[in-house]
């Protein structure tokens, strides 16, 4: 087995630094790394670019980086949920590229498994396709859209061992999966730490070879952000 | 004239026994209440499930079990839960049978826009351009004017577009109408709306053939 387990968050973090490209996974304020979100807020760390579906709110996720002006640049889906973030984004100060979901989770995927770049139908004939290249099929319009680069992914899994082995609850898995082995650094956290061999490899969604650092993170708050609940009759 | 519930119960109808079915946010969310209790359905949420159900009990709520719209739910029997690509191939791959959503504007080639107003706060296509893209089968919730009265069934759409030549079918407040190529064709029309009301209402090329029946809800 080979070990992957550090000993605390900040082991998991070394090397960030200014002026990276960070993924993190997510959807929503659901299957968010927390304790990576924590630290680099703690660390301070400047002029960075995130690649997220969503960006967080404002005192929660990726918006306690932005209120700290951390970041330089966010590639996401779906925005807007935090009034900092538009703060920003109107100002000038944050540059933002809003990518359509499934192409941000494809150029994930591209990184992850050595793809250069994919073609999808997603945006074709709309601005998210301007200069880029297309190309027909069969008859029908596609986009070229390259693999992301990136230094560090962060990623939060239900599970995990210390041989790097991710499994992940409901909807909390997410972008998550994908991002695994898309960065030069894939950190996990999770939130039970078990003894290898006590997953059973035929559960697992994400093979340790795609994780480099895994630690038992804390304190999951796992925020909800809109509570919707029906009477019981 | 429709309320947004009438327009649910419409699309409705349209929902067939064994479809996958994904559902945007907005009037589309209220189609699930409307679909008949006798066929089998499926309901798939981008963010990662199939086999969606209703809200949770009150406490019984759980932050790691959410719908696209980032609402607490619930899953039926069979569900399973899956990562974006897996969500996103099912959409591209053509595996859903059926994408309702709503627009701000449909041209008559089957144009939509619906993501973004320039000038205001974006906030960003979400999975709407993977989905337009990619169904075969699109059918559009909407009002048929915006909120001064104005058409929102267009010749050209004026707002960017999330998808080209994809829109089939437009269920609104007054009419059903079919996305040809020859531009709208009206196939019904709501209870106590007449053609010519539908006629004004709209400013893309709308198709007249024979007697409009009302719709049946």
């Amino acid at each position: 087995m080979i070990n992957k387990k550090v000993a605390n968050i900040s082991e998991a973090l070394k090397g960030v630094s200014d002026n990276m490209t960070f993924m993190f996974g997510g959807f929503g304020l659901s299957g968010i790394p927390e304790n990576a979100i924590a630290d680099l807020v703690k660390r301070n760390i400047k002029g960075l670019t995130c690649i997220s579906n969503n960006a967080g709110v404002d005192d929660f996720g990726l918006g306690l980086l932005l209120h700290q002006k951390q970041i330089k640049k966010m590639v996401s889906s779906y925005v807007g949920e935090n009034d900092e973030f538009e703060r920003q984004m109107l100002s000038g100060e944050l540059d933002v590229e809003l990518i359509p979901q499934g192409t941000l989770a494809e150029r994930c995927r591209a990184a992850q498994a050595g793809f250069p770049a994919i073609y999808t139908p997603a945006g074709y004939g709309t601005e998210v396709a301007e200069g880029k290249e297309t190309r027909e099929f069969d008859g029908k319009m596609y986009v070229l859209e390259h693999a992301f680069k990136a230094d560090f992914a962060f990623v939060k899994a239900w599970k995990g061992d210390a041989a790097g082995n991710l499994i992940f609850k409901g909807t909390a898995r997410n972008f998550n999966p994908v991002m695994c082995g898309a960065a030069k650094i894939t950190v996990a956290e999770v939130e039970e730490l078990v003894p290898v061999g006590e997953l059973d490899p035929n559960q697992i969604h994400v093979p340790g070879i795609f994780v480099q650092r895994i630690f038992q993170g804390e304190m999951y708050e796992k925020r909800i952000e809109q509570l919707t609940v029906r009477q019981k009759a | 004239m429709l309320d947004k519930n009438g327009i649910a119960k419409r699309i409705a109808k349209e929902v067939q026994d064994g479809y996958y079915v994904n559902l945007g946010i907005g009037i589309p969310t209220l189609v699930a209440n409307y679909v008949r209790d006798d066929i089998e359905v499926e309901f798939q949420s981008e963010n990662g499930v199939l086999g969606m159900g209703p809200f949770p009990f009150e406490g019984e709520e759980d932050a790691d079990i959410i719908n696209a719209g980032k609402q607490t739910i619930t899953t039926l029997p069979g569900a399973s839960f899956f990562d974006s690509a897996m969500s996103f191939a099912m959409i591209r791959g053509q595996h859903v049978d059926l994408t309702i959503l709503g627009a701000m504007e449909v041209s008559e080639n089957g144009d939509i826009a619906n993501w973004k107003i320039p000038g205001k706060m974006v906030k960003g296509m979400g999975g709407a351009m993977d989905l337009v893209a990619s169904a075969e089968n699109i059918i559009v919730a909407m009002m048929h004017t915006n909120r001064v009265g104005e058409s929102k069934l267009l010749k050209k759409c004026s707002l960017p577009l999330t998808g080209v030549g994809c829109v089939k079918k437009i269920v609104t407040n007054i009419a059903v109408i079919e996305v040809t190529p020859k531009g709208f064709k009206l196939l019904e029309r709501a209870p106590g709306v007449s053609v010519d009301d539908i006629k004004n209402a709209t400013e893309g090329e709308l198709i007249i053939e024979g007697d409009i029946p009302e719709m049946k809800l």
